[in-house]
C-alpha cells in the first residue's frame, strides 16, 4: 500500500511536471505565432500558375539553412529554423494564404541548393543565396531581398592589423570550401593564404587557436560567429562586396518569380520587412534596418 | 571534355595531394602497425598492453575524431602541426590500429612449431620474429593488408574538412563555381581515386600470387 501511494505520488509530481513543460511550450508558439505575418486567407490566384497550386495544397516547402544565426537557425526546442530567412519564407507563405505551421522547413546548404531547386525537392530557397549569373542559367530569382557584403572578421583587438581585404597579403585567412568569398580571395587577392574548412565554425575554432589570421566571408555569417564567440573575436566591419541574397525557385517559373517580387516589395513599403529584420539579425547586431535593397527584375 | 581541360590544374594538384597523402600515411601505418603487432605478441606484458590500448583507442574512434583532435586539439596545449603533417599523421596513426590487427592475425597463422623450432636453436624472440615468423606473416596477409591500404586511400578524403585540398575537396569548389557540370565534377574526382586504388588492387593480387606460400 505504502509503495503504491509513493508512486502515485511519483506519477503526479512527473504529472505536474510535464503539464508545466507543455504550456511553456504553448505559450512560445502563441509568442511565435503573433509575430508571424498575417496569413492572407481570401488569396486568389489563376489557375495553373505556381501561387494557386501551393495555395490549394494549402503547404509548402522552404529550403533554408539551419546553421546560420540570425537568418536560419535550428530551434532545437521547437525543431523549426528561426531568422531572417525564415521570416521572409514565412511572409511569402502567408501572401498565398499557407499558415507558418504548414511549412515545411528543409536545409539547405551551399553545394545542393541548385539541385534541390531543379529536383522539386523544395518550392522555394531562402538560404543567404547570393544572386549570380551562372546561378541563374540553373535557377530564378526573386529579390534580392537583402544585400550582404563581404567581411574579415579577427581575433579580438586586432592584433595583426587588418582593416580591409589588402592587409590579407601574406597573412593566414580561413574561409569555406567552394564559397563565392573564398573565390574572391583566390583571384582577387592571391598574396593572402587561404585555409578553407568545410564548415565556418572549423575557422572560428582556428582563429581562436591562432592557426589563422583572420575569417572571411559574408559579414552576416560573421556576425553570428562573433555573437558564438563571447568577446573572442571582432568584425573589422569594412564590407569590400556586394553580395545580393535572392529566392531560388525553379527556372523559367516567371509569374511565380514576379508575383513574389510584388510580395517583397510590398513587405519593404509597409515596414513588414523592416520589422523581420528587427526580430530576428538586427536583434543579435543591434543594428537597425538597412534600406531595403531595389528589387531586380531581370 | 572542354571542363577537364579548364580545371585540369587543380584537378592534377588535388590528386598529387592524395596521392602523397596516402604514401606518407600508408608508410607511417605500415611501420608503426609492424611494430605494434610485434608489441602485441611480445613475451614484456606492459608492452602488449601499450600495444593493445593504442590499438583499441585508434580502432574505436572515428577518424573525423581523430583529425579534430589533431588540428584542433593539439593547438590548445600549444602543440601547434600544419594541417598537411596533421592529416598524414590522423590517417596513418589511426590505420596503424588496422595494420597491426591484420598482421598479428598473420603472425597467429605462422605454424607454433616454427617458433619452437627458432627458439631451439638458440635464436632470440627478436631474431625469431625478424627472420622466421613475419617473413611468413606478412605473405599471409598480403590480402587483408590491400583492403587496409584501398580503405585508408578513400579514408584521406576527410582531410577534405580539415584544409587539406585534395580530390575530395575539389568537389565543393568545382561545384559552387559551376553546378552546371555536376556530373563532370564527379566523375573527374573518382576517377582521381581511382587512378590510386584500381592498380592497387591489381598489384595486390599479382604480390598474393608471387609470395603465396604452400602450407
Amino acid at each position: 500500500m505504502r509503495i503504491a501511494t509513493r508512486y502515485a505520488a511519483t506519477l503526479a509530481a512527473a504529472a505536474i511536471a510535464l503539464t508545466a513543460c507543455s504550456s511553456d511550450a504553448g505559450d512560445q508558439a502563441e509568442d511565435a505565432a503573433e509575430n508571424t505575418a498575417e496569413v492572407n486567407t481570401d488569396a486568389e490566384f489563376e489557375a495553373g500558375t505556381t501561387m494557386a497550386e501551393l495555395n490549394e495544397a494549402g503547404s509548402i516547402t522552404i529550403g533554408t539553412k539551419f546553421d546560420q544565426p540570425g537568418f536560419g537557425l535550428l530551434n532545437p526546442n521547437t525543431n523549426t529554423p528561426e531568422g531572417f530567412d525564415v521570416e521572409i519564407g514565412k511572409l511569402i507563405a502567408a501572401e498565398l494564404g499557407i499558415e507558418a505551421d504548414d511549412i515545411e522547413w528543409t536545409e539547405t546548404v551551399s553545394a545542393n541548393r541548385e539541385s534541390f531547386i531543379q529536383n522539386g525537392n523544395v518550392n522555394l530557397v531562402v538560404a543567404t543565396y547570393t544572386i549570380n549569373d551562372t546561378r541563374k542559367q540553373l535557377v530564378d530569382f526573386a529579390g534580392p531581398y537583402y544585400e550582404a557584403g563581404q567581411d574579415i572578421m579577427v581575433a579580438e583587438g586586432n592584433p595583426e592589423g587588418i582593416e580591409g581585404p589588402e592587409d590579407l597579403a601574406g597573412k593566414n585567412v580561413c574561409s569555406v570550401e567552394g564559397s563565392t568569398p573564398a573565390e574572391n580571395i583566390r583571384t582577387n587577392y592571391p598574396e593572402a593564404q587561404l585555409t578553407l574548412f568545410d564548415v565556418y565554425s572549423k575557422c572560428a575554432d582556428a582563429l581562436r587557436n591562432g592557426q589563422v589570421d583572420a575569417v572571411t566571408t559574408d559579414n552576416v555569417i560573421l556576425t553570428g560567429l562573433v555573437e558564438g564567440g563571447q568577446g573572442a573575436f571582432e568584425l573589422v566591419g569594412n564590407p569590400f562586396t556586394e553580395e545580393p541574397y535572392g529566392i531560388g525557385l525553379a527556372l523559367g517559373d516567371t509569374e511565380f518569380r514576379n508575383w513574389i517580387n510584388d510580395v517583397l516589395e510590398e513587405a519593404f513599403e509597409d515596414g513588414r520587412w523592416a520589422d523581420a529584420w528587427d526580430r530576428t539579425a538586427g536583434a543579435i547586431t543591434g543594428q537597425e534596418a538597412p534600406e531595403p535593397p531595389s528589387v531586380d527584375r531581370y | 571534355m572542354q571542363f577537364f581541360v579548364d580545371n585540369f590544374d587543380l584537378l592534377k594538384d588535388a590528386f598529387l595531394q592524395t596521392l602523397s597523402l596516402s604514401l606518407l600515411a600508408g608508410l607511417l601505418a605500415l611501420v608503426l602497425g609492424t611494430l605494434l603487432a610485434a608489441m602485441r605478441v611480445s613475451p614484456i606484458a606492459p608492452l602488449r598492453w601499450l600495444a593493445t590500448f593504442y590499438v583499441e583507442t585508434f580502432r574505436n574512434t572515428p577518424l573525423t575524431v581523430v583529425f579534430f583532435f589533431m588540428i584542433f586539439g593539439l593547438p590548445q596545449i600549444d602543440f601547434v602541426i600544419d594541417f598537411f603533417t596533421g592529416a598524414v599523421l590522423s590517417v596513418g596513426l589511426y590505420t596503424a590500429a588496422f595494420v597491426c590487427e591484420a598482421l598479428r592475425s598473420g603472425i597467429n597463422a605462422v605454424a607454433a612449431g616454427q617458433v619452437e623450432a627458432a627458439r631451439a636453436v638458440g635464436l632470440t624472440f627478436g631474431q625469431t620474429l625478424r627472420e622466421i615468423v613475419l617473413p611468413q606473416a606478412f605473405r599471409t596477409v598480403v590480402p587483408p593488408l590491400g583492403n587496409v591500404w584501398i580503405a585508408m586511400v578513400k579514408n584521406t578524403s576527410i582531410a577534405a574538412g580539415f584544409s587539406v585540398t585534395e580530390l575530395s575537396a575539389v568537389l565543393p569548389r568545382l561545384v559552387n563555381a559551376d553546378a552546371g557540370d555536376l556530373t563532370l565534377v564527379l566523375v573527374g574526382v573518382v576517377a582521381g581515386y581511382l587512378i590510386i586504388t584500381l592498380p592497387s588492387a591489381f598489384a595486390v593480387h599479382r604480390l598474393e600470387r608471387r609470395v603465396a606460400i604452400l602450407r
